[in-house]
């Protein structure tokens, strides 16, 4: 692993090693780009991941302080944890269950395609799927998504099974094990899953793609990688060019450091990305950097979610294997006669005995609710997951009179949802049911949204600079020198599990970057 | 068949609840595993504030678990009879039938546990063990089922109940007993997961066919 100078204004900084972080750190060392990846949390491995939900989320999850507002359910059942994704090497994609689906294209022209929907902010992204096909293509490749490059489907677990027979029942023609970045045979020095049952609790062995045992040792091998974990961005700095020239963060001993840049990447998810530019305000920016348009932070995203539980006669022991071990995709294409925009997927998921108690109805007490826990090895579930409408109000701010550890404002996520978003979970959970039901099920249940896992859209993509904060490349309209490398680029969130395509954006991007690199016009 | 609530209770998840959860998580971060049973001692070794004790039944799928059918639980601030109230709310709202008193001690342990490190939160219990034995008529550990569930009800939404049940979801299920009593294995992957260990083994509705569902690898 390189080790560069802090005041070397060499170097492009990226902010998260995750999914857009990480990936975008390795393609731009492979390219011969010299790159300081700078990551809040630890370094752990597949040897310290731990099989046990509570200690686990203890070991990965953001726990720094946030607070909530607006009137999604979130906000009451978990104030404190707008969002469950990760502060590690790794980052979410040591969470992330590993579904890689790509975005469909009329997803793409979601403004054109769904039209004018009051309260939403709906535009059309500025680019299209078919240029985004050829880096699916390679993002598939990278992460060895099953059912592509000629890779077998994973093997259905009893969570699957039970689901399938369902679907079919109720009449739905799309049922499989889906499109998983997790090996179904040994590929890529990746060895094949074991159907461990804890993908949520990271990967122990190593089936699942993540960048903390992917595309960071790739990058470390090339010499081009200074990985600093335990590095917390407070700012990112700029010249009276209005170009910015680095990062202050705090690092592990707790004191404050200053590295140059020549750019600088922020993929920190998106609560955190938006975050940074609001801190960065400074007197030439006053609004926060890149944020001329006023958009940083606005058209949150989290997917409309919601789960089906279903307590069946027999045992499923839905524990066992992939947490995400199959997938439905009927309804998700649009089809505006359902009585709403956009679409959703139904994907199995399981909890253990310990998350089943605290997300299966927060706040519930009594019989009705003991009830299932006591069914517990009878359960199957599903979880849906679709598009939902981007807000101006639905927003990211910062909440200056609550400061975490660093001393900083906190993030303040607002969220209402839209009708559009409460019609399609209303009929997801319905469709849920029915496929449940059609199994043999004896009960089903409505559990409401988890923190969210697919935070979208809070620093978006746009053709016109009034409209969003970065251009079809990432590049934020206002500061050429600055990029935004994660999911907080989504003009639109699709119905789909949003990983594969930041991994595509971050490939395609560290193509262009290193190319404007190449060219000097950054 | 959803739909009918008329039998749970709803209470909204309180920043009480909220510190409790957002607690647990840090204890994990700093100190590492939590004892994941209580353990179970000789009485006489007990020195706290309060103890409680029980026996577990001898066809109790946990007594297998125990190194004695007797257990016995040392209380540092809290007293006895405030331990046992809060043990018999717990079983009020979390009822299952057959998960023995043993686990729900766990409760009474961890609520003493944040006693003893905040005097607010200790004052917050005493009062409102106090308030359910009033609530009660008297004595709620000695109250029927139905003036105990009365008693506990008259409660909702006040500090004390938002503490005590959200307690109950980390203390309740998250421990080898109630791992056991439910039926989840916990850890798998020292076992080597469950792709020789039953994964696929439903066998009361039919295989998907290959195409939605391949076989497993060298299967």
């Amino acid at each position: 692993m390189a080790k560069f100078e802090l005041n070397d204004d060499s170097v492009v900084v990226v902010i998260g090693s995750g999914a857009g972080g990480g990936t975008l750190a390795n393609e731009l060392c492979q390219k011969g780009v010299r790159v300081v990846l700078l990551e809040a949390g630890k370094r752990e491995s597949q040897a310290t991941f731990i099989n046990d939900e509570w200690k686990s989320f203890g070991q990965l999850a953001w726990l720094d302080k946030r607070t909530t507002s607006g009137t999604w359910r979130i906000a009451k059942d978990f104030s404190g944890l707008p969002a469950w994704i990760c502060k590690t090497v790794g980052g979410t994609t040591t969470h992330w269950a590993g579904a890689s689906l790509r975005l469909h294209e009329p997803e793409f022209r979601a403004r054109t395609v769904y039209g004018d929907i009051k309260g939403a902010s709906l535009l059309d992204w500025p680019l299209t799927l078919k240029e985004l096909e050829p880096f699916y293509a390679k993002a598939e490749d990278k992460m060895g998504v099953t059912r592509t490059h000629d890779i077998p489907g994973l093997p259905g677990n009893n969570n699957f099974k039970v689901m399938y027979a369902g679907a079919k029942k109720v009449g739905y023609k799309d049922c499989n094990t889906g499109h998983m970045a997790i090996n179904s045979r040994p590929r890529k020095d990746r060895s094949s899953c074991l159907q461990i049952g804890f993908c949520f609790q990271g990967c122990k062995s190593g089936a699942k793609w993540s960048t903390l045992y992917t595309e960071i040792p790739a990058a470390e091998k090339t010499g081009k990688l200074d990985l600093r974990p335990q590095a917390h961005v407070l700012k990112i700095e700029h010249n009276d060019a209005g170009k910015v020239t680095g990062v202050v963060y705090r690092d592990a001993e707790g004191k404050d450091q200053r590295q140059k840049a020549r750019v600088v990447c922020v993929a920190g998810n998106s609560i955190e990305t938006p975050r940074l530019l609001l801190l960065s305000a400074s007197p030439k920016y006053p609004d926060g950097l890149a944020n001329s348009s006023g958009q940083v932070g606005r058209n949150y995203m989290r997917h409309m979610t919601g789960s089906v539980y279903a307590v069946f006669n027999e045992p499923v022991n839905m524990y066992r294997g992939t947490t995400m071990a199959g997938i439905i995709t009927d309804e998700a294409p649009n089809d505006p006669k359902r009585g709403f925009v956009g679409g959703y997927e139904m994907e199995t998921l399981s909890l253990g005995l310990p998350f089943m108690a605290a997300f299966l109805d927060p706040g519930a007490w009594g019989p009705d609710f003991t009830y299932f826990l006591d069914n517990y090895t009878r359960m199957a579930g599903m979880w849906l997951v679709g598009e939902d409408m981007p807000r101006p109000t639905n927003r990211v701010t910062l909440n200056s009179a609550e400061k975490d550890q660093y001393g900083l404002a906190v993030p303040n996520v607002h969220f209402d949802d839209h009708e559009n978003d409460v019609a399609m979970r209303n009929h997801a959970y319905a469709a849920g049911q029915k496929v449940y039901q059609a199994a043999g099920a004896v009960k089903t249940f409505r559990t409401p949204p988890y923190p969210s896992t697919h935070n979208l859209g809070t620093c978006r993509m746009s053709a016109s600079p009034r409209d969003g904060v970065c251009n079809k490349w990432g590049q934020t309209h206002d500061v050429p020198n600055l990029f935004i490398s994660d999911g907080s680029q989504f003009t639109t969130g699709g119905a789909e599990n949003p990983t594969l395509t930041i991994v595509t954006l971050a490939i395609r991007q560290a193509g262009y970057l290193a190319d404007q690199l190449s060219k000097r016009a950054i | 068949m959803h739909g009918k609530r008329e039998a749970k209770h709803h209470a909204p998840q309180s920043e009480e609840n909220m510190e409790i959860i957002l607690r647990t998580m840090s204890a994990y971060r700093e100190h590492g595993p939590a004892q994941p049973s209580i353990e179970l001692t000789r009485r006489e070794f007990l020195k706290g504030a309060g103890i409680l004790t029980g026996t577990l039944a001898v066809s109790s799928i946990l007594s297998a678990l125990a190194p004695s059918r007797v257990w016995a639980l040392e209380l540092k601030t809290l007293a006895s009879a405030q331990g046992d109230t809060l043990l018999q709310m717990g079983k009020v709202l979390y009822p299952h039938k057959g998960l023995p008193d043993a686990v729900y001690a766990l409760l009474a342990k961890d609520l003493d546990g944040a006693a003893g490190k905040d005097s607010k939160t200790a004052q917050m219990l005493g009062e409102g063990v106090a308030a359910l034995d009033k609530a009660a008529g008297g004595s709620f550990v000695t109250a029927s089922d139905a003036k105990k569930l009365e008693a506990v009800k008259s409660l909702q939404d006040t500090p004390f109940f938002n503490t005590v049940r959200g307690q109950c979801i980390t203390s309740l299920y998250n421990n080898e007993m109630a791992f056991a009593y439910f039926g989840y294995p916990g850890p798998s992957w020292d076992k080597g997961g469950y792709i020789l260990r039953g994964f696929n083994d439903l066998k009361w509705l039919p295989d998907p066919p290959a195409a939605a569902s391949p076989a497993p690898y060298k299967a």
